[in-house]
Order: C-alpha cells, then structure tokens, then sequence
C-alpha cells in the first residue's frame, strides 16, 4: 500500500460533541497578510529619528573583563551612544520570572551584557547607537577589551569533572532547596523516586542499559531577534519586538532598568518563530539604554551568527538510562541519571527531562537522578518540550532494544507497560484522562505500520510525552453594530492561535469565524497574558476568550430580556447564534439583529475575561512510524515515510494541530540527523550560519503523514490539549531505531549524521 | 487529613518517610504542620512568604498558581515538583 492508497491527515475522534465553528479549516485572519508580505516584523519597523544599534561581542569562551575602553567608537562620526554594563542600574532584588523560568536579576543581566567575566563566545560586552548600520558596525570594531582568558568547559563531561575549570566561583549545587555547600558546575541536583529501584532490578529477568550523548542545537527560527525602543521625555518606555511573551519583555525590562511596569509598553510585532528561544530578553534593554541615552528610537536587529552565538540553543546532555522487564516484557524497574547544559547560567531543562522520560510508562520501581550543569556555551533556553526529547532519545532507544531482543512487538512492548489514567508518575502525581494507548494504537493499526518496511529500509518507533502548562490569559470582545465583534488578546500569534482563539469566541456566540477579528496588542490594552509557549495558547487563550464570550452572551440575554422583549432571562437561550424565548416561538432574532439594535436599547456590549486555569491542563502523547534507508557508501539518510501520531484532546482548528505535528517532526529530524553546534575547543561555534548548520527543509523530507487521536481533555471546555510540543520528542529515538534496523547500529550520540554512522560501522 | 508526598531529596527531614498525612486547609497550612514536627522542612519549600520560585506545588495531580493560598481537599494528595514551562 502506498501511501496514495488511503485517507492521510486523519482525525481519530472518540468524542460525540459536535460543533459548527470548532473542528472546522477555515482560512486564517492573518494569511492575505503573511503570504503577501504586508504583515509587520520587528526588522520592518520604522520612526522618524531612528537609530541603529550593534552589539559587541565577546571572542573568547571564558575571560575575565579587565577593561572595556569606548572612547575611540564614541569619537566616531555618527555614532550617538555607546553602553555597557554600568549602565544598567544596581538593584536588590534577587529573583526575576522570565517567563518560563526564575533566575537571579544578576545573571539576567550578566547574560545580556558581561560585566566581570565572558562566559561564552558570542556573550554581549557593550552597545553602540549610530545614525546608520554600517556606522554602528565599524565604532563596534573601536572598542577595546582586554581579557585574561580562560580555559573553557564545553560538555557536562568537562565540566563535572574534579578540578573543571569554574564559571561562577560561588556556585553551589542546590537540592531541592538546600545548599550544599559543595562550588562546583553542577548549579542543581533533583531526584525523583518510587519504589525500591535495587528489588526491581533483582526483579528482572533481563536488564538494558546504555550512554547517550546530545549536542546543543537551535531552535533554528527563521526571524532573528529584534527590538526598537523609545524611551520617551516623559519616562514611558516603549518597545516593539518579535518576542513570545510581550509581557515577559515588560516585566523584565523594568526588573533590569529599575523603572515600575506602569512606565513599559511592550508592542509584539509578528513573528517569524519562536519555539521558546524567543521568550526571554536579548537585544531590548540595550536598545532601551541606548534611547534614554539619545532620546531618540534604536532599533537592534540581531544577525544570524549573533543569533546562534548570542541567544539561547537547547542543550547538549549525557544520559545514562537503565530498564530491567521480565521475561514477557514488564517493565520491573527503570533508572534514569541525565546531566544537561545550562550554557552560562543555570536553568536547564533537566527538571522537565526528569518528569519525561519515564512518563509513557507505568513502572513500579524507578529512580531518576537530574543534573543541572553551566558551561561555557551560550545561556541554554526552551526548545519545544525542552529537555524530552534529549530523554526519549534515551527511554525509547533501550526500549526498542527490549522488544529486539524479547521477540516483541516494539508497539505492543509499550502497550504491555504503558501509563494511563490513573498511572502514578514517577514523580510522584497520577495520571488523569490520557490518551498515551490510544496513540499506540493509532500508530499500530495505521497503514503505515501494517505495511512491511520496503526493502533496504529500516523501521523506527518511539513515543514521547509533554504535559503541557496554563498560566494566566485575557481576553477582550466588542460586538459591532452589523453583528461582527472585535476580538483582542495578548498572546502572540506563532502557528495560527489567533485563529483558533476566535473559533472558541465564534463558537460560543454562534456566529461565523469569519465575523470574528482578533487582533494580538499590546500590554497596555489587555490584562496580562503569559507567554506563547507551553503548549498553552489554544488552551488558555482560547478559554479566555470562551468566558469573554460567554459574558457576552449574558449581557445580550440580559439586555434581550430587560429592554427589547420584557421578559424573565431564565426563559431566553441563545444558540447558533440565535437568540429565541422559551416560553413564545414568536419571540426570535439574529445574532446581528441584536448588535444592529444596540445603540437604542442601552449601547454598546463588551465581554472581558482573564483567566488562570487552576485544573484540567491535560498532558499530550505522540509516536512517529518512520522507515529510511542508510547509503551504505556514505552513511546518507533518507526517510521515505514519516507518520506523526498525536493525542490532541480537541483539535480546534485540524489545519493548525497538524501544522504543529509537521513541524515539530521535522524539527525533531533535523536535530536527530544533522543539526548541532560544532565546536571547536576554544569554544568557538564553527557552523554559525544557515548554510553549514543545515536544518531541513521541504526538499530534503517526504511528506509527513499526520493522525490526530482526539481523547477530549475533560479539563477543558471544547476538551482542548495543548499540541505544539509533544510532537518534538519522538523523531530522536523514532530515527535512531530505524538506522539500528537499517544497519545493525545503536547510535547513542547526536546528531546521527552520514560521518557517524560510517564510524559506527567501522 | 491530605497526603502530602516528600521528594526523595527531603526525606531525611522527614525521619525517612515518602509520605505524610497532614491537617490544613491550604498548603500554607500543611507546610508549617509539617515544620511543627520535622523543623527545616518549611525553609526547603519557602522563600520570603513564597513557594521558591523553581517550585511547583500539585494537588491531585494539577500544578496550582496560587502556591501556599491554595485550598486542599481532604484526601488529596500533595506533590512538590520542579517547576518548569515549556518552549
């Protein structure tokens, strides 16, 4: 069977809801915009008045700053301000929120712009504001740094090891809010624990145990970071930029410059992709210092060398995974000890590794031992399910070795042992309603997996996990007087969530999507929205938006029945957007007769929500089938066939849920078989551009086969999971398991590239 | 009573136990419970008033916002787990 032979892009749903707006394709408000190139980026900005901004950057891995001299680049015609680390402001406050993590306000601002030590080639060292780009770029070149450098550490390896060289002479591991004591690179140790690890694995009749290894790679968006501030006369800051958290920036640029909230108005431009890399702050507060300086606007618009250098790539891991089963195959025990890179500072995703990779599995007996570990490499960010898919590299690897060496089915080898509702997670909490079997069984009743792999070809399986977040949103809809409403929410618009967001009001209030015109703003005009991230946007925003609408509603029964029909509003519904009397059939009238009528029964009508959803936030599975083939010449890969499986609990808006599902696999592909920084031992990133660090693109793919397994999420009102993740973690493991088919190899180190596995087969 | 789980990494607070039933309405409540009897345990979760920031607390398997305010049911169960978000 190929694959023209049956329905692709399928949606398998186990709900009996059924709904006009939700679940429907229609063409989303910001397309014309986007594929005509009218839409606005943060490159595209402009104000009268503007500057340019650079940024220099540090050439070493690990040095200490012994002076920055910027005479001579102020002296440069055109130049206009330069500024380095003594300009930010001194503050006491010791913990900041930046947006998907806490971190010391020290360290925030080390990392946007060093001010003892360099901790990564690429690391900020000063500013400068010309009237031009190219003026700005030669006073950078005029700046005059001298260094004592140091030796780099560039691997957890390197780093945890006795007499490593130190980043931070004063960190300490923590445990779970103790101190050790202990000066190290290791910043955190966690643990988690069930049951007796050692009976377990005196359990089992057979025990697996492998090392891998990970790279760091990026998130590899398309749109460099950007920011432009104007730091008014008046004390406003404003800032439009390309972020994933408008009020991320906000909050973080007063948190940096000691200035209160009330004084930054962050505008989110589009954005051309994130991924989590564009949740913290780079490149604005030192275009905000530069304007207070010049009184004028600075734009700074990262390159992409500065981009791979100077922000924030996922981390490279060393991981030890360890699975005992019984003769049949039941899991009996499971160990899991991951070391992760935070780059310069601590904060890796190593917590959230810890709490993957065992999750698609009900185990009895486990210990998982988490690491958190700086190194001279840029500061590391989210990247999609950050730190999952570095552990199901691991999980699934061994657990494919399982099912080789037991005769088993590797779908029914998950199948035997998997978690669902009511599973107790290794870290501690149980399951709820979860659809990790129903995803297996998608995978292992699709045509793809009952189709023998073509000849020459391996076949590769693996299932991953993320658990998605809520955090707060808000809400704000407008009724127009010819039956449209104006929608607006702060959550940046990354894989069409302004679209879906509408559906949920549009569904609510039956009306057409098409009547709905959402509009992403800025933090002044809505509550406070959390970022685009987490997998949380469809989810919270789209809540936010179904309570607004619900508001609505109340208030146009209310009016309905107080003003235009003079009746109890207990005996009016309104649905489909009709608005009809209990008690009188005669009693009706449209959506848009209502809103045409508002300005004579008592004005306009608004609804407003912000939500904080306390319950219900729903985890979500995948699973990839994938065949390829290995030149057996020179090691090339090529897929022929990917299957992306995803539990989605409801997809609002099908087009988006297998956009996500497509690109998080090919995203998860390019970091299995190509992409990662290639360091040279100075520490420096050899790849730095788009030419040699090669991410996929739709040449070098098939066509990505998706099914959407829709198990509803009883936590939410439409049954929404968030879905933008999950699909990240699989590809690793699922391409690793098809290479081991395809030529007898265990690849335990990324990226499995051609000049690794013809090493692997020597 | 709510159970209130112990990571593996404060079980030595804890006279060894991986788990305590505790009286309190809200987590506040079960925290300085728990403090009363096995001192230095508030000190691992709480940092001025707050639930330290790289903590999460779960009731009944949901991560809650509101930290130490948040109410527990009697009979639910009480997780303390990194906190982290997503990308």
């Amino acid at each position: 069977m190929t694959t023209a032979d049956y329905e692709r892009n399928k949606v398998l749903s186990s709900s009996d809801e059924h709904y006009r707006v939700v679940g429907t394709r229609p063409v989303r408000h910001d397309g014309a915009d986007k594929v005509t190139g009218r839409a606005l980026y943060g490159a595209d900005f402009d104000a009268a008045g503007l500057l340019h901004g650079k940024i220099l950057r540090s050439p070493h891995a690990h040095a200490k700053i012994i002076s920055i001299d910027t005479s001579r680049a102020e002296k440069l015609e055109g130049v206009k301000a330069v500024v380095t680390a003594i300009d930010f402001p001194k503050s006491d406050k010791m913990v900041v929120g930046t947006g998907d993590e806490a971190t010391t306000l020290e360290w925030l601002r080390d990392n946007i712009m060093a001010s003892t030590k360099v901790l990564y080639k690429g690391h900020a060292l000063a500013g400068v504001a010309a009237v031009n780009p190219h003026i700005a770029e030669q006073a950078v070149e005029l700046i005059e740094v001298d260094y004592d450098v140091l030796p780099p550490v560039l691997t957890t390896q390197e780093a945890m090891a006795e007499g490593a060289s130190l980043l931070h002479d004063s960190l300490t591991t923590e445990e779970l809010g103790h101190d050790t004591g202990k000066v190290s690179n290791v910043a955190e140790h966690i643990q988690h624990v069930k049951g007796d690890i050692d009976k377990g694995f005196e359990e089992a009749v057979e025990i697996f145990e492998r090392e891998f290894n990970t790279k760091t790679v990026h998130q590899g968006y398309i749109e460099p970071h950007n920011g432009t501030a104007l730091w008014g006369p008046d004390g406003r800051l404003h800032v439009w930029c390309s972020t994933q958290g408008a009020f991320v920036v906000r909050d973080s640029l007063a948190d940096l410059l000691g200035i209160p909230i009330s004084k930054v108005r962050v505008i989110p431009m589009e954005i051309g992709g994130g991924f989590g890399g564009k949740i913290p702050v780079y490149v604005e507060p030192v275009a905000a210092l530069l304007s207070k300086k010049t009184g004028s606007p600075v734009k700074i618009v990262m390159s992409r060398k500065d981009t791979f250098e100077g922000s924030g790539p996922t981390p490279g891991s060393n991981l030890k995974i360890k699975i005992g089963v019984t003769k049949d195959g039941t899991i009996t025990a499971a160990k899991a000890w991951m070391a992760m890179e935070a780059g310069a500072y601590p904060g890796s995703p190593v917590g959230a590794a810890a709490m993957c990779v065992f999750a698609a599995y009900d185990i009895e007996n486990a210990l998982i031992d988490g690491y958190d570990v700086v190194v001279n490499k840029p500061k590391t960010q989210a990247y999609r399910a950050p730190g999952a898919p570095n552990a199901a590299f691991g999980t699934e690897q061994v657990m494919d070795e399982i099912a080789e060496k037991l005769g088993i089915d590797p779908i029914e080898l998950r199948l035997k042992n998997v978690a669902k509702e009511g599973t107790r997670r290794v870290d501690g909490p149980v399951f709820k309603r979860i659809g990790c079997k129903e995803v297996l069984e998608a995978m292992r009743d699709h045509p793809h997996y009952q189709t023998p792999a073509p000849e020459n070809q391996g076949r590769g399986i693996a299932i991953g996990f993320w658990f998605n977040i809520a955090l707060d949103s808000a809400c704000n809809i407008a009724v127009n007087s010819d039956g449209t409403i104006n929608l607006t929410e702060g959550s940046t618009d990354i894989g069409g969530s302004r679209t879906s967001i509408a559906m949920q009001a549009a569904e609510v209030l039956g009306i057409p999507v098409e009547d709905v015109s959402p509009s992403v703003v800025d933090t002044d005009t809505i509550g406070f929205t959390a970022v685009t991230g987490g997998s949380r946007t469809t989810y919270a925003t789209g809540w936010a938006a179904y309570k607004a609408a619900e508001d609505v509603k109340k208030q146009i029964i209310a009016r309905v029945a107080d003003v235009i029909w003079g009746i109890d509003a207990a005996n009016i519904k309104m649905e489909d957007g009709l608005i009809t009397s209990k008690t009188d059939s005669e009693l009706k009238m449209t959506f848009k007769e209502f809103a045409s009528q508002m300005g004579d029964t008592g004005g306009g009508i608004s609804g407003q929500a912000s939500v904080k959803p306390e319950e219900g936030i729903g985890g979500s599975f995948c699973g990839n089938i994938v065949d390829l083939k290995v030149d057996p010449e020179t090691g090339k890969t090529s897929i022929s066939r990917f299957t992306c499986v995803q539990d989605a609990g409801k997809a609002i808006h099908p087009d988006y849920v297998e956009g996500q599902m497509q690109g998080g696999s090919v995203q998860g592909i390019g970091w299995a078989l190509n992409e990662e920084y290639f360091m040279s031992e100075d520490g420096t990133m050899d790849n730095s551009s788009l030419l040699d660090y090669r991410m996929p693109t739709a040449l070098d793919l098939p066509m990505i086969d998706t099914v959407i397994v829709e198990v509803p999420n009883p936590g939410h009102p439409f049954g929404v999971r968030g879905v933008g993740e999950a699909n990240i973690v699989p590809p690793l493991a699922a391409i690793a398991n098809a290479i081991s088919a395809a030529t007898g190899n265990r690849m335990t180190d990324m990226p499995m590239n051609s000049g690794s596995i013809m090493a692997s087969d020597s | 009573m709510a159970v209130v789980f112990i990571p593996s990494l404060m079980q030595s607070l804890v006279d060894g136990n991986d788990r305590l039933s505790v009286d309190g309405s809200n987590i506040r409540q079960l925290i300085e419970n728990i403090d009363e009897t096995y001192p230095g345990f508030k000190n691992r979760l709480v940092e001025n008033g707050r639930i330290r920031p790289n903590i999460a607390v779960a009731i009944d398997g949901e991560i809650t916002p509101l930290g130490l305010l948040q109410k527990v049911p009697e009979e639910s169960e009480v997780h303390f787990l990194p906190a982290i978000s997503g990308g």
